[in-house]
């Protein structure tokens, strides 16, 4: 080799680069992300931290179902009755009542202490015995609007029952001509931590996917790491699709486990459908937000910028997805709008349908599709804008 | 040695983590002159400087500057205002979007001067620069040399007496480095009392200093001016001097750098050839018509000003920028961009580091060989050979991001030879790389060419190397000025030397008359002026220079403010009409095994309300399982065969109804729906067929329930003030989190720690800009809310007003808070989201009222503001409370807003450890 007369190397023909190549690129670039992503242990623990106990935490702390209500109770009658009533009041739908007077209604209700107030005029009890005209106030603070509606009905079936009984000496129930038994599919007892434990595995996927790659992508060319890839016999395509699918397997592996361990085991939901198919899906839809991610990474120039531009959009894909208030509540138009142009509904629909409702993939294939297309676009977009932001233009 | 020592350094140790910067070094420093700090990198040159400019704790040992102990923080106030300090790196510490009068200005107002002297300074320091004519260009778009100068002006605006510069001069051209040396004596001529303390890697620079201290591996070597440096060593020039005083063992690897003779092959074909090669920026033409011929294996050395166009030329050699026109063949071959063929031939090496420190050594050379496609069984040969050549055996699993300059070049140059490519194109290679590390990268550059052949195209600003080259050209301004072996152009000129040829050419081009020199001006009145006094401990002029400074770069960032401004205003529209608790529309389908007109009369009440949409009826089980999983069906209804005989007979026949529970507040609502119909239609059922009941004035409907603060029961009247909570809260915090990591990650925190401002003032100055933009969002949803959505605050609009600003003060609080413990953008962006996500969307009251919350998320919920917010967001606009009213809650958010204050100013150090 080290001839003082060495010919100069000529201009060498490669091969041309078979998709096989191709494929060998997006494999080590991937391995390359995943060990840059071992090395940064403030982002694992974050990732750690979303999946684990912070599902748990938004799962089992706050619930959206009518539970743990807080009611107050004006008695002004103090008779058995009335006694009946407030005991009829019980966990877990309700706080044991707190007695008031009826000067506190306003200021209790204006501090958030009560939701709810019932007010029992004076005579109560013997003007239901002597069947004159009475009445039962219920307060209800409607600013709570998760819990005002169905928190009211409880609050009024239980004290009607109570009344009931009282008339006829016997169970309201047996009273009524019809017996009715309503039997909530899927969730029998409608426990929203289940619910809400799924929802929020779903947001930590949209949220730490759409940062992370978004970020590599940032990182990558504020260190200038991207220009040296670009002299490679790599193109932009294979960096970016390697980023998308080390990103989504983080984060996916994250999720899975997340689902098992946190969701099923601590929290206790039940998995209904496949744990394969759903793994399926949120696999297709991890790849789907790394793209969004790359996308946002390429319409911003600087991680100020990223941040700025991620969290509006993290916010619409998690509060407009139909898992933190039902889709069908939404106006019609913005229905549209969302389920065009986020993937997070058809998620959402998706793990609902297999996690809930065990549905098998001849009845989620739409979401599926729906996410792909979105995915696509989103991806083409990125690629569009790939070279331009590198070369700054 | 003159007067009195500046500072005095004792016994002093530094290390970081396991490695050991400062071993145990003691030395006194002369005033009133130009120290040199010379040695290679990481040997704690800079962590010297750094503890005696008071920006890095002391460890162990004690430094005293101006006689005072600085490791006493009472000291170091005292005297801060009296020391300058400008970090390494080209404008770190500026601001790139500030002009480079506002860059001065800030400093200025940062030392408390008022507006009429900071002018006086301002124009004063700039003539003597000679950038007056650039007063309004932004220092982002400056070149290295003017970055350095206006870093010196911000560094002298305080007149200090203690000038402390780190590497100044690494990456500048000659031309410029000259003229920054000139500048640094006309200052020193009018202000003798000033002493200069000065780390540089160029032997040549040193050679001018008034005293010297050599380091290595953290100890001091040599002390001394020139002559006796010399004299002991009995070398005759500092870099041989130099490397006379290493210990034995590190002056065993050095070898002198002999370049032996090209030998010219047979066939010529220009290995590089550019022909006109031009590109624009927009109007800007970085390359003008570049023309150059490069036979195989030579060594062609690429010398220029700094910003004239060298790494965009390189940029289109190696085929990823495309040239605006002209055209360039490597080895007669057209060069496109995306050409995988030439890139292959091409080996490649950016000015910055540009590999991946957070994979080691070998991963780094793994990754590329197998990227490059060298074959399986090449692999761990090739790489064993390259960490042998390159000497890298022993950071194998070392990264590079813990690694010294010298060794990252190594592996930089390792990558780039890895595919053993025919042509290597270098950029600034050598540039803050310390003399032995160099001499050995330039002997591997000579056998790659020599032994192997290799074309190599490399640029430098280090004029002993361009001597190296087989032929060197000279850029200015996109244009070459001239090609040819650097012994011919030197003669060709009738200079003394390659550097005097440089410059000449350099200074000619850019029309300076480099016969004139600056006139030291008489020492003028400042020399007699007596030391500052102690700053203020707390100045608003300092506070407000900050918050004016990050007002206009927010200004100046338009893509940002429009986030900021109209990200609020499309996701109020979006969650005003979108988020809503509202059911409507139910998809309810009947499973009627009955079919009597008993059983049609209870289904009857599903019909014609709006909380329905009747599907149609369901006729089998399967069907009714099938339709509930596909998720078409949320309600069924049925009806047993029988139930009108049964209702008939007073049996009371059941009535199953599943409601699916996929979603669960749509579950729990639907239930109580279909209860509601059920019973109603039951009474109906009961009044209209069977005999009338017991005689009873009390009915169910005597229960009245009244929705209190929104009669109307509507969501929108709910959620309006909650994404005032919500949009208030995330936005306000991520823009002031980024804003103070960003100034760790360009360095410009750098100010922070060496001008007076006191960590109070510049948290407070930070956060004003984005308290301000968080009121203008506030204003915009609030006119939202009243003409879009019609949601007016029924309560006193000032306390929405009041509680709004401590709210927003709390949030970006917060920001600044994550950003006190955060060390890149990227941390605090993922730590901000996922920090104030959840507390802000689950644990606010948004969705859940805070009075049910249970457990941790209790205690988090009470603990970040949203919680409080949200109840004076709805307390005003929906109850139409009052002061008298929220005030517990303003309270809270006070008291939430002065800790994460006080934690933010517990955390954030003002020194760097």
């Amino acid at each position: 080799m080290s001839q003082a007369s060495a010919p100069a190397p000529r201009f060498v023909q490669h091969k041309p680069l078979t998709f096989r190549d191709h494929l060998a690129n997006i494999y080590h670039l991937v391995i390359k992300e995943l060990r840059s992503i071992r090395a940064d242990p403030v982002m694992l623990f974050l990732v750690i931290y979303s999946f684990s106990i912070s599902v748990n935490t938004v799962a089992t702390g706050a619930v959206t179902e009518a539970t743990n209500l807080s009611v107050g109770i004006v008695d002004e009658d103090g008779s058995t009755l009335s006694r009946q009533i407030a005991e009829a009041l019980k966990l877990p739908t309700f706080q044991p009542p707190v007695q008031i007077r009826a000067s506190d209604i306003d200021p209790m209700m204006d501090k958030n202490k009560l939701l709810f107030v019932v007010e029992i005029p004076p005579n109560f009890e013997a003007d239901v015995r002597a069947q004159r005209q009475t009445g039962v106030q219920v307060n209800v603070d409607a600013t709570a609007v998760a819990q005002a509606g169905n928190g009211s009905s409880y609050l009024r079936t239980a004290i009607a029952n109570e009344i009931q009984r009282f008339i006829s000496g016997k169970d309201a129930s047996t009273a009524a001509p019809v017996n009715l038994v309503v039997r909530a599919a899927f969730n029998p007892n409608l426990k929203t931590s289940w619910f809400s434990a799924m929802t929020q595995v779903i947001n930590q996927i949209t949220m730490l996917t759409v940062i992370l790659t978004g970020a590599a992508l940032i990182r990558e060319r504020e260190q200038g790491t991207v220009e040296h890839l670009l002299v490679m016999p790599i193109v932009a395509p294979e960096i970016m699709i390697a980023k998308m699918i080390a990103n989504g397997l983080v984060i996916l592996v994250a999720a899975t486990l997340s689902l098992q361990f946190v969701v099923h085991w601590w929290i206790g939901a039940p998995i209904n459908g496949s744990l394969l198919l759903f793994i399926f899906g949120a696999a297709v839809y991890s790849l789907v937000v790394a793209a969004l991610g790359i996308m946002l990474g390429t319409l911003a120039t600087t991680m100020g910028q990223f941040g700025l531009l991620a969290i509006p959009v993290l916010m619409v894909t998690q509060l407009l997805s139909g898992s933190s208030t039902p889709m069908e509540s939404m106006p019609v138009w913005l229905q549209y709008i969302v389920q065009i142009v986020s993937p997070t509904p058809h998620f959402v629909s998706f793990a609902q349908a297999v996690l809930f409702r065990g549905a098998n993939l001849a009845l989620v294939w739409q979401p599926i599709a729906a996410m792909t297309v979105i995915g696509a676009v989103y991806y083409a977009i990125a690629q569009a804008r790939f070279r331009r932001v590198i070369f700054g233009g | 040695m003159t007067g009195e020592p500046i500072a005095r350094v004792k016994s002093v140790s530094h290390r970081y983590g396991t490695t050991v910067s400062l071993d145990d070094v003691s030395i006194d420093i002369p005033s009133r002159i130009m120290v040199g700090v010379i040695g290679p990198d990481g040997v704690g040159k800079s962590t010297l400087l750094g503890l005696i400019a008071g920006v890095r704790l002391i460890q162990q040992g004690e430094v005293s500057v101006f006689d005072k102990n600085v490791a006493d923080v009472r000291n170091l106030t005292e005297i801060r205002g009296r020391i300058a300090y400008m970090p390494q790196g080209l404008g770190r510490n500026l601001y790139p979007t500030l002009s480079v009068f506002e860059n001065i200005d800030f400093f200025g107002r940062l030392f408390g001067q008022g507006a009429e002297e900071r002018r006086g300074r301002i124009t004063e320091l700039l003539t003597a620069t000679g950038m007056e004519k650039f007063e309004s260009r932004p220092a982002g778009k400056l070149s290295g040399g003017m970055k350095q100068k206006l870093s010196l002006c911000c560094a002298l605006i305080n007149d200090p007496d203690l000038l402390i510069l780190d590497e100044p001069t690494t990456g500048v051209d000659p031309l410029s480095r000259g003229q920054f040396w000139d500048l640094i004596n006309t200052i020193r001529a009018r202000r003798p009392q000033m002493s200069v303390i000065v780390a540089t890697a160029y032997m040549d620079e040193a050679e001018r200093f008034d005293w010297l201290m050599a380091m290595d591996d953290g100890k001091i070597i040599a002390t001394g001016d020139l002559k006796e440096l010399l004299a002991k060593t009995g070398e005759k020039n500092l870099d041989d001097a130099f490397i006379a005083m290493m210990p034995e063992a590190k002056r065993a690897l050095h070898q002198k750098v002999v370049v032996r003779p090209r030998v010219v092959s047979a066939d010529e074909t220009p290995a590089i050839q550019a022909e006109g090669l031009t590109r624009k920026f927009g109007d800007f033409v970085a390359v003008d018509h570049v023309s150059f011929k490069i036979p195989p294996g030579e060594i062609f050395g690429f010398l220029g000003s700094n910003g004239c166009g060298k790494s965009t030329t390189m940029k289109m050699l190696v085929g990823f920028l495309p040239a605006t026109s002209g055209t360039c063949q490597l080895f007669g071959q057209p060069m496109g961009s995306d050409d995988m063929q030439a890139r292959r031939n091409v080996g490649y090496m950016t000015q910055a580091f540009s590999l991946y420190g957070e994979l080691t050594v070998g991963q780094n050379l793994a990754l590329h060989a197998e990227l490059y496609h060298l074959p399986r069984e090449r692999i761990a040969p090739r790489i064993a050979e390259l960490l042998d050549r390159y000497d890298l055996k022993n950071f194998v699993d070392a990264r590079p991001d813990s690694l010294p300059l010298g060794i990252k070049q190594r592996l930089q140059l390792a990558v780039a030879v890895l595919h053993e490519p025919s042509i290597l194109i270098l950029d600034e290679p050598t540039s803050g790389v310390d003399p032995i590390a160099r001499d050995a990268f330039w002997r591997t550059l000579i056998d790659l060419s020599r032994d192997d052949g290799v074309t190599i195209f490399v640029t430098t600003h280090f004029m002993n190397e361009a001597e190296r080259c087989d032929r060197i050209s000279l850029m200015h301004a996109g244009r070459v000025l001239a090609v040819g072996a650097p012994y011919d152009l030197v003669k060709e000129r009738g200079s003394a030397s390659l550097e005097d040829c440089f410059v000449g050419y350099l200074a000619e081009a850019a029309g300076i008359d480099m016969t004139k020199t600056a006139e030291a001006p008489a020492v003028d009145a400042l020399a007699a002026e007596a030391p500052l006094g102690p700053p203020a401990r707390f100045s608003p002029g300092r506070l407000w220079a900050y918050a004016r400074r990050e007002t206009v770069e927010l200004l100046r960032d338009p893509i940002r403010l429009a986030f900021a401004v109209v990200g609020p205003i499309v996701l109020m529209l979006a969650f005003g009409f979108g988020i809503s608790f509202d059911i409507e529309n139910l998809k309810m389908a009947a499973f009627d095994q009955d079919q009597t007109p008993q059983s049609r009369e209870l289904l009857q009440g599903f019909e014609g309300s709006r909380y329905f949409s009747v599907q149609p009826p369901i006729y089998s089980d399967d069907e009714a399982q099938r339709r509930m999983r596909s998720g078409n069906t949320q309600i069924i209804v049925e009806v047993p065969p029988g139930f009108g005989r049964d209702l008939l007979n007073g049996r009371k026949p059941e009535v199953d109804v599943t409601v699916d529970g996929a979603m669960t507040f749509r579950g729990e609502t639907a239930k109580n729906y279909v209860q509601g119909v059920i019973a109603k239609q039951g009474e109906e059922l009961k009044r209209s067929i069977l005999r009338p009941g017991t005689p009873n004035k009390w009915s169910n409907d005597d229960i009245e329930v009244r929705f209190r603060y929104n009669q109307a029961f509507l969501s929108v009247n709910a959620m309006i003030p909650s994404i005032f909570m919500l949009m208030l809260c995330l936005i306000p915090a991520i823009m002031s989190a980024i804003s103070v990591v960003r100034e760790k990650e360009t360095g410009s925190i750098a100010n922070f720690r060496s001008t007076p401002i006191t960590r109070f003032e510049f948290l407070i100055g930070k956060q004003l800009p984005y308290i301000a933009i968080a009121m203008i969002n506030f204003f915009t949803l609030y006119l939202m809310a009243v003409f879009i959505f019609n949601v007016p605050a029924k309560g006193p609009f000032v306390v929405l007003l009041i509680g709004t600003f401590i709210y927003v003060i709390a949030t970006t609080g917060f920001g600044e808070l994550i950003s006190s413990f955060t060390k890149s953008q990227v941390a605090a962006v993922f730590a901000t989201t996922i920090l104030a996500m959840v507390p802000a969307i689950n644990f606010s009251g948004m969705l859940a009222p805070v009075s049910s919350l249970s457990g941790g998320a209790k205690v988090i919920g009470l603990a970040f503001p949203s919680s409080w917010y949200q109840q004076i967001s709805v307390g005003v606009f929906a109850k139409a409370l009052g002061f008298a009213d929220l005030w517990p809650s303003l309270a809270a958010i006070t008291a939430i807003a002065l800790a994460f204050l006080a934690l933010s100013l517990l955390l954030l150090r003002k020194q760097e450890a």
